[in-house]
């Protein structure tokens, strides 16, 4: 049987590797998408007392550490039942805010902007952050710096330090911001809003203004019909740092809005033995494979499922952002229910809204009065016993499960982290990619490299939240092989 | 573009080569690296950057074609998890003049190195049973999977998380978690300089972008010699007052055993320094030194007074050896885990 073997981030680095099957008669029989790393946090967080689990668990990800910190520290309210100051969940949630901003300012002109503004068919060469700039303008690039630096300027005003926050605790928060510090979160708020409409009209200029691309995202190759699921405030306004979790099906239907801490009714992780990840699907549905549709359990968690999961956006501009983006995607509900936007290449889109609201909230959050109160602790008085945290982080619904001894030791520790959700659909897309660009063992060398890289690239892959692939191209290496397992031919790009 | 970057500009070819790789690591070592901003053109300029694949693109098969040698600086991030982090490791030392533990992973193993007090047996099953985990017939990871269309490769996970100098020769160390982004620059500032030979090259061992003191020595609050009869955990007080030294309140801080480098930002929001920036100047086991800083602010003379101050740390082996397990004197005992019946 032929083999065609294909390494997303390079094999030695060892972060996702792509196996690709093909039948006698040279068409795809299957596609194995594998995570070849692990490194046990479940396990040695065990013994661990639990006020150090914000700061422990950080080092999951040094990308997302704010997620990590902020899940970690409600399931550790969670654990001591306590409730802390609205002034402590206010500045956990300014700080969540200006970290969105800076995440999703460096996916979309870093890693997703090269598909669409400087174009999937240009050279792979060009296809980066540096071919961005060409395009929109050199002066961009240091607003993309200004956007970073501010973000993480806020950060380490208000969590101590700029990549891993050290401020959230049981009960609330170790410190407060002075009012010289709240003015200027407010000014880096209100450049964010106009950063953010500036990256939504390159968007609308030249993404939605391209006929060409318009049809790529609208095609049959980048659309999955899957569940999608998303945090939602009591309205069902998208929300990042809390709420209830809510899950749409694919028909625009409603099928369930459950409290984080009743997760384990609603998810269970399907285990394979070729690879390290887990998959998490609907319980309620089932596993059935790597499946499309209403009968399989496999749901997508990321800024589309967000927007789709929602009935809008809690605040004004986002909210335009939000029915101008249903009006063009999705100008009619396909079966009465919800509308909803099943085109994946469109997650680009939501994250730019996602970024407006997070701007827009930033500065809500930053004018209100209660933000520099000294009131920011709670001190507990209850027994801790077991507690769930759950946050939208950038790449998926993020949930943190802890269960203590008396004394607040953990005794087991279960976490489902944010891109783990849409390991399925990930592998999903990469085998439509492969179906459609391999027939009779003829494979489409430039067109497959392109379509599994802008298939990863939309979901903002982070696995096991290990390593992220930032800011620049993908390096893709196919190797074919024959029958016999050696290599015959070898594609490559970036690399 | 800078003075420095003007005075080693010129041909790709006359450029010093560097290498940025990471192991076993959360990513935020590379954050730090760009976190550096503008600089990151004076590194473009100063050196020709054949490998950092979470940032540009790279080619692994030119650096197994390259001399010995031929790469003028690695930085390794990340630790030792598994058989492909060792091999390229090994392959970039061949490969690298200089070789450098570049964050705590590299240089003491970090808080993944806490996996060291269990066996790899215990690791996989707790990851491939918990609670939400479905799977009744107990399926766990295969390193070489036969699956119907042929056969399916895994890494092996290691039995110990390693630290690079456990694993290669290791040149320099720049210290953190990660390391703060000015101290980055600094450290690479002075390479370039050396390698232009404006300065002095650092003597082989040495620790870069850190100071050789302690945290404590560049924490703003103030210190007496007050003695204390308890620990508190963080959340047991309402707060801390702002301007006295964090232990002499009764926290557990690890100021005292930890070199200085950061800033001592954690202190300055009221959270204790955790020791991400390792051991102190001198001092051959952190724990050690952590326990004898301890000691000598305690006082307790009765069974139950000690008993009391125990009480405020429930983690006595995370307190002491939360970043450097697994370089500690302790690691002696890991060979204990290295046959766990599989």
């Amino acid at each position: 049987m032929e083999r065609i073997t294909i390494d997303p981030v390079t094999r030695l680095e060892g972060h996702g590797k792509i196996e690709i099957f093909l039948d006698p008669d040279g068409e795809v029989a299957n596609a194995y998408f594998q995570i070849p790393e692990l490194r046990g946090f479940e396990r040695f967080c065990v013994g661990r007392p639990v006020e150090e689990m914000p700061t422990l668990t950080n080092r999951i990800c040094g990308v997302c550490p704010e997620a990590h910190h902020m899940a970690s520290a409600k399931a550790a309210d969670a654990v001591y039942h306590v409730d802390p100051p609205r002034t402590a969940k206010l500045l956990r949630e300014l700080l969540y805010s200006a970290f969105y901003v800076t995440d999703h300012t460096t996916h979309f002109y870093a890693l997703g902007g090269p598909d669409f503004i400087v174009g999937p068919d240009a050279p792979p060469a060009e296809r980066n952050i540096l071919g961005v700039l060409a395009k929109v303008g050199m002066e961009v690039g240091g607003q993309v710096i200004q956007a970073r630096k501010q973000g993480h300027n806020v950060i380490e005003m208000i969590g101590g330090r700029k990549i891993h926050p050290a401020t959230a605790v049981p009960g609330g928060m170790t410190h407060g911001i002075t009012e010289e510090q709240r003015a200027e979160i407010e000014r880096i708020g209100r450049w964010s809003i106009e950063f953010a409409q500036f990256s939504l009209g390159i968007f609308d200029k030249m993404v939605l203004g391209n006929d060409a691309y318009k049809e790529m995202i609208l095609s049959d190759g980048y659309t999955h019909r899957t569940y999608y699921m998303g945090l939602v405030d009591p309205n069902n306004k998208g929300n990042f740092y809390d709420g209830r979790v809510s899950i749409m099906s694919p028909d625009g239907e409603r099928v369930g809005t459950y409290a984080p801490a009743e997760y384990r009714d609603w998810i269970a992780e399907h285990v394979e033995p070729w690879t390290y990840l887990k998959f998490p699907y609907l319980k309620k549905v089932g596993w059935k494979g790597l499946v499309d549709g209403a009968d399989s359990g496999v749901y997508c968690a990321t800024p589309l499922s967000r927007l789709n999961v929602a009935e809008g956006m809690a605040t004004p501009l986002a909210q335009a952002a939000y029915e101008r983006f249903y009006d063009t995607l999705a100008p009619k509900p396909e079966s009465g229910g919800k509308r909803l936007v099943h085109h994946r290449l469109a997650t680009h889109w939501a994250r730019l809204i996602e970024l407006l609201y997070a701007a827009e909230h930033m500065v809500e959050l930053a004018t209100d009065p209660e933000i520099t109160s000294p009131n920011i602790r709670t001190v507990p008085t209850e027994k801790p016993t077991e507690g769930v945290g759950t946050v939208e982080a950038p790449r998926g619904t993020l949930t943190h499960h802890y269960w203590t001894d008396e004394r607040g030791v953990l005794t087991a520790v279960n976490l489902l982290v944010g891109t783990t959700n849409n390991y399925a659909p990930m592998a999903m897309s990469i085998k439509k990619a492969a179906q459609s660009l391999i027939h009779k063992g003829v494979v489409v060398h430039q067109g497959l490299l392109n379509r599994v890289e802008m298939a990863f690239r939309l979901y903002d892959p982070c696995f096991g939240c290990a390593t992220h692939s930032f800011p620049g191209e993908m390096p893709l290496q196919v190797a074919i092989r024959n029958s016999d397992g050696e290599v015959i031919e070898v594609l490559s790009q970036n690399c | 573009m800078s003075p420095t970057a003007g005075s080693t500009g010129g041909a790709n070819a006359t450029k010093p080569k560097l290498a940025i790789f990471g192991a076993a690591s959360c990513g935020g070592c590379d954050v730090a690296i760009v976190n550096i901003h503008e600089h990151i053109v004076d590194v473009a300029n100063a050196f020709e950057i054949v490998l950092w694949p979470t940032v540009m693109d790279g080619k692994y098969s030119d650096i197994e074609t390259m001399a010995d040698g031929e790469i003028t600086i690695t930085l390794v991030s990340g630790s030792m998890r598994t058989d492909e982090t060792v091999h390229l490791s090994k392959l970039l030392r061949r490969k690298s003049k200089f070789m450098v533990a570049f964050g705590s992973c590299a240089s003491e193993g970090c808080i993944p190195g806490l996996a060291n007090l269990s066996s790899r047996k215990q690791i996989i099953d707790t990851a491939f049973s918990t609670t939400s985990t479905d799977n009744p017939d107990g399926i766990r990871p295969i390193w070489e999977c036969e699956v119907p269309e042929g056969i399916l490769h895994l890494p092996e996970f290691e039995p110990v998380l390693r630290t690079l100098d456990q694993v290669v020769e290791v040149d320099y160390t720049i210290p953190g978690c990660p390391p703060e982004s000015n101290q980055i620059w600094a450290a690479l500032e002075a390479v370039v300089k050396a390698l232009n030979g404006t300065g002095p090259l650092p003597p082989k061992g040495s620790v870069l972008g850190a100071g050789d003191s302690t945290v404590c020595d560049e924490c703003a609050r103030k210190r007496d010699v007050k003695k204390i009869n308890r620990f508190v955990r963080i959340q047991q007080v309402a707060g801390f007052d702002p301007e006295i030294c964090l232990l002499e309140q009764g926290l557990p801080c690890n100021g005292p055993a930890t070199r200085n480098g950061c800033g001592a930002l954690c202190p300055a929001v009221s959270a204790p320094c955790i020791g991400c920036y390792g051991a102190a100047e001198g001092v051959i086991d952190y724990g050690a030194r952590l326990m004898s800083a301890y000691a000598s602010v305690v006082e307790a003379t009765t069974p139950e007074e000690i008993d009391k101050v125990l009480d405020g740390i429930p983690d006595p082996v995370g307190q002491f050896y939360r970043f450097s397990l697994a370089n500690s004197l302790l690691r002696s005992g890991r060979s204990a885990w290295q046959n766990d019946g599989e």
